[in-house]
């Protein structure tokens, strides 16, 4: 999100989802949309149906892939260099929208420049995408009308995710594919309330709404309505707060809902650093692993046993409510916070819900115009500044927030950590269908878990040939930083070299594998690419130790 | 734009509408079985004739498109007898069974028996019989119920484009079955038990929990990814009983696998009931990792009896809380504000995430408060 908020000063879907249906070609980088985002994918489908041309890039093949006019088969982490071979093509081909360029960019002609390297030659080369699919891929989006851009996780958990999604800017901006219905970027996320937890203010350097901590002005206006001094500093990013956990200078940890000992990269250390801390409380509504490392863990109220909003991917506030009563004591985690708040000398005093995103209105002119009852039937999507306003399905109608877009020139930068003669394999991490993040949830209930019980790393038929593995075997897969014991799943769904885990499973965590390298500017894992080996087990050892245990 | 009568009304609609539709627009009711708003039309269950003046025959509604002038009957004393006729044929193939089925009360195919009066049959006669043998944990398909409207193989078809299920067979020997009959192997999204308009299809984890006139229906937000789907829980004795979505929604009323059948987190009785302080000194080893983790998996049930109470001891609100704000304070005064950090969660509500880095702020003066969008 760090990425589009930098280029277009808002960082979110720039479109809605009932759009996705008139846009007439699909792109899809980075994301397995009919597993992780399915009822998106469905808007998909259907606009396949109305005749949208669809284009895949993506390591696996996916599902959707099934369905693409084009597909493009990249290297895990050469994203930029084939984006960037595209918008070379559409240079080429003149299929830019200089008006476009003119009035609402800025900073295109050091980054018209900076493209020539990239041929699609040369892109063939890097990518191992043949360079005539580079090219019709480029030219079907650059001469769509109503183009619609859709990335997630594979885009963005890279040590250069963000330039990734400067890369995915720069193409929807030289074509003038921005601020029109059906026509935008649109980053789809991954939880249900990730949009929500954002705008909340859920981020060490910003308040809700995104307005910076370090703007005196701002920082004047929160310590106003909240009636405290602030700290005008910026705070620790997660994974900058588990460094200064291992380094012993954070002494204490509150977690809510959260459970960084599996969805971490590199588990092992973010295990042994929660341990270091001298207090960690933990809120949750299962006994978590992260949760097990707590000094005191207190129980939560589930989704359906409270009352109050989520904002999904493509802004819209909408209502959740109470269903059920929370089991024995579990309270909501709004009473939890207000009751340690009372015992700090701080009483949070809402007579009900509703009250407390009033507060947020008041502080946050974009929702000022929601309330529980505009949001009764029908959710509203951000910017809605006032109660006569209808909400904003699409952005930049009318310009940029930062009021010219910046192109950013993006040069390929190798993942951190490729694939050498002891660990010859690049392994990518993902979900699946039949489960969700770290489990905690799916994985209580009998229903899903039973079709999809087992983790399994995907690996390339050439690949199991060489190996010597048979589909089902149970494989030692290690990296650097652990190994995991997986059976093996032969399918030509990834690419030779490379292989897929699924991160659900915590008795083969697939965390323990990857790699900790971040982003320098949003701080996100390189999830998606670490160098791996994979080593059977012989069935006979195996038997040994499972009848030790 | 087309002008056309129907029982007597006037409507314009657009070139191309149906004469259901048409029908619809003016609020008259034409029984169907098989039509779906969604799902392209197929004039298979014959219910919704109607008489155009100048055609010899009935026509389905469904499939017959408007053109002007027209002038369309829904309901005359030969249409209502024929429909009768056509409901006894489809009931003398089908179980006599509602008191024992899970859509009772919910199933249109029940409904329309009742308000044309069936209870003998003049068809009575042989009957399809199968065996229910299907494999998969979800989905129960009793296919003596299903009355071959092909709803479920469209929406698999045109809506999910899986296309896990076709009618196989011809004539009487006709069913809806995956390629070779085998057991369903497909994405279990669910769809097909949503349009099902008899008790065919239904979930199996909902067998038993209770029927629809037992149940409340609570509107609520889904709480995986980001789509946002509009799920209505159906809570009955304060446990979610299956979880549906309705039509006019963002999510149209498609759901997923985890949409549709991932609630039983929920009432899963490993939930926290209580909270718990830790008795467990900090420097044993806890937090088993990767090898021993299988190992603990298979005692799953149990871990929180035995695991638990070498870790925790169960403790009152009071107690739970007025430590962990004597233990915060002692580290803010001796260690500073920004010695203590927070995770929020994307799993909670605006309002949730609102207080909680207000708490950090306003309370603990620190802005080391972030989120897990980045994993």
């Amino acid at each position: 999100m760090a990425g589009l908020a930098a280029v277009f000063g808002s960082g979110a879907m720039t479109n809605s989802i009932p759009e996705i249906e008139n846009n007439d070609v699909i792109f899809v980088i980075g994301s397995n949309t009919t597993e992780t985002h399915p009822i998106i994918a469905l808007r998909m489908k259907k606009a396949l149906r109305k005749g949208a041309k669809l284009i895949v890039a993506d390591p696996r093949k996916i599902n959707l892939a099934g369905f693409a006019d084009v597909w493009l088969q990249q290297k895990p982490g050469t994203d930029v260099v084939l984006l960037n071979a595209m918008m070379h093509v559409l240079l080429k081909n003149n299929l830019i929208d200089r008006v476009f360029i003119l009035i609402r960019t800025e900073g295109f002609e050091s980054f018209k420049d900076s493209l020539e390297r990239y041929t699609p030659e040369y892109a063939e080369k890097i990518t191992g995408v043949p360079k005539n699919d580079i090219i019709k891929a480029a030219l079907l989006y650059g001469n769509a009308n109503r183009p619609g851009i859709y990335y997630t996780m594979g885009i963005t958990q890279h040590s250069h995710g963000t330039e990734n999604v400067f890369a995915i800017a720069n193409l929807a901006l030289m074509t003038g594919n921005l601020g029109m219905e059906s026509t935008g970027v649109n980053p789809l996320r991954g939880q249900n309330n990730v949009q929500g937890s954002t705008d909340m203010g859920c981020l060490p350097d910003q308040y809700p709404g995104y307005q910076k901590v370090n703007l005196p002005a701002i920082k004047t206006k929160f310590e106003k309505a909240w009636g405290v001094k602030l700290s005008k500093d910026a705070g620790l990013k997660a994974t900058e707060m588990i460094a200064e956990a291992d380094k012993g200078r954070l002494k204490a940890m509150y977690i809510m809902g959260e459970n960084p000992a599996i969805s971490d990269p590199d588990i092992n250390h973010t295990v042994s650093s929660l341990k270091k801390l001298d207090f960690l409380v933990v809120q949750d509504i299962f006994l978590t692993d992260t949760a097990e490392l707590a000094d005191v863990v207190l129980p939560a109220a589930s989704f359906a046993e409270k009352e109050g909003t989520f904002t999904n991917t493509e802004r819209r506030v909408q209502r959740v409510r109470k269903a059920l009563n929370p089991p024995g004591q579990a309270k909501e985690d709004s009473w939890i916070i207000s009751e340690l708040s009372e015992r700090l000398g701080y009483p949070m005093k809402y007579n009900f819900t509703e009250e407390i995103f009033q507060e947020v209105g008041r502080l946050w002119q974009t929702v000022a115009g929601i309330n529980y009852r505009r949001i009764e039937k029908d959710g509203l999507q951000w910017p809605c500044p006032t109660f006569d306003h209808p909400g904003t399905p699409y952005l930049f109608k009318g310009g940029f927030p930062r009021r010219k877009a910046a192109f950013t020139v993006v040069e390929y930068k190798p993942s951190k950590e490729l694939p050498d003669e002891e660990y010859p394999l690049m392994l990518s991490t993902g979900r699946h269908l039949f489960h969700y993040h770290t489990g905690t949830m799916i994985r209580k209930g009998d229903a899903l878990n039973s079709i999809a019980p087992e983790a399994y790393v995907e690996l390339n038929p050439q690949d199991a040939i060489h190996l010597n593995l048979a589909d089902g075997q149970k494989v030692r897969v290690s990296s650097r930083r652990g190994s995991i014991e997986v059976k093996a799943h032969i399918t030509e769904r990834v690419g030779k070299g490379m292989v897929f885990i699924p991160f659900h499973y915590r008795e083969a965590a697939a965390n323990v594998l990857t790699n900790t390298a971040l982003d320098p500017v949003s701080k996100i894992p390189e999830l998606k690419v670490c160098a791996v080996k994979i080593e059977p087990i012989k069935t006979g050892n195996y038997e040994v130790r499972t009848k030790k245990l | 734009m087309a002008t056309l009568t129907i029982d007597g009304k006037t409507i314009t609609v657009v070139e191309g509408t149906s004469v259901l539709d048409a029908a619809r627009k003016l609020g008259i009711s034409i029984p169907t079985l098989c039509h779906h708003p969604k799902l392209s039309p197929y004039g298979g269950c014959r219910m919704c004739i109607v008489e155009i003046k100048g055609i010899a025959r009935p026509v389905t509604a469904c499939t017959t498109p408007v053109s002007e002038g027209m002038e369309v009957s829904t309901s005359t004393p030969y249409l209502e007898k024929l429909r009768r006729t056509i409901l006894e044929l489809i009931l003398s193939d089908h179980p006599n069974d509602c008191m024992v089925c899970e859509k009772a009360g919910d199933c249109v195919l029940q409904e329309l028996a009742y308000f044309y009066g069936l209870r003998e049959n003049r068809f009575a006669g042989e009957r399809r019989i199968y065996a229910k043998r299907d494999g998969n944990p979800l989905i129960e398909r009793d296919m003596e119920k299903c009355i071959l409207c092909d709803k479920c193989v469209r929406v698999c078809d045109e809506v999910q484009r899986v296309r896990a299920i076709e009618i196989a067979y011809r004539g009487f020997k006709s069913k809806v079955c995956p390629p070779y009959e085998r057991d369903l192997d497909c994405e279990f999204c669910g769809q097909c038990i949503r349009v099902c308009p008899t008790g065919a299809l239904t979930g199996k984890k909902w067998a038993l929990k209770g029927r629809q006139k037992d149940i409340k229906e609570v509107d609520t937000i889904c709480p995986y990814c980001g789509c946002g789907c509009n799920l209505t829980l159906n809570i009955r004795k304060n446990e979610i009983v299956r979880v549906t979505s309705k039509e006019d929604t963002l999510n149209e009323g498609w759901l997923c696998s985890k949409g549709t059948f991932g609630y039983h987190f929920v009432n899963s009785p490993e939930r926290l009931k209580n909270p718990l302080i830790r008795i467990a000194p900090k420097s044993s080893e806890f937090g088993v990792r990767s090898s021993e983790l299988k190992e603990k998996l298979q005692t799953q049930n149990s871990k929180l009896k035995t695991q638990n109470s070498k870790l925790f001891r169960e403790a009152t609100w009071d107690e739970a809380l007025d430590l962990a704000a004597k233990r915060f304070r002692e580290i803010k005064e001796k260690h500073g504000h920004d010695s203590i950090g927070a995770l929020a969660s994307a799993r909670c509500t605006n309002e949730e995430n609102y207080l909680f880095q207000k708490f950090m702020r306003a309370v603990i003066g620190t802005n080391n408060v972030d989120h897990c969008a980045r994993y």
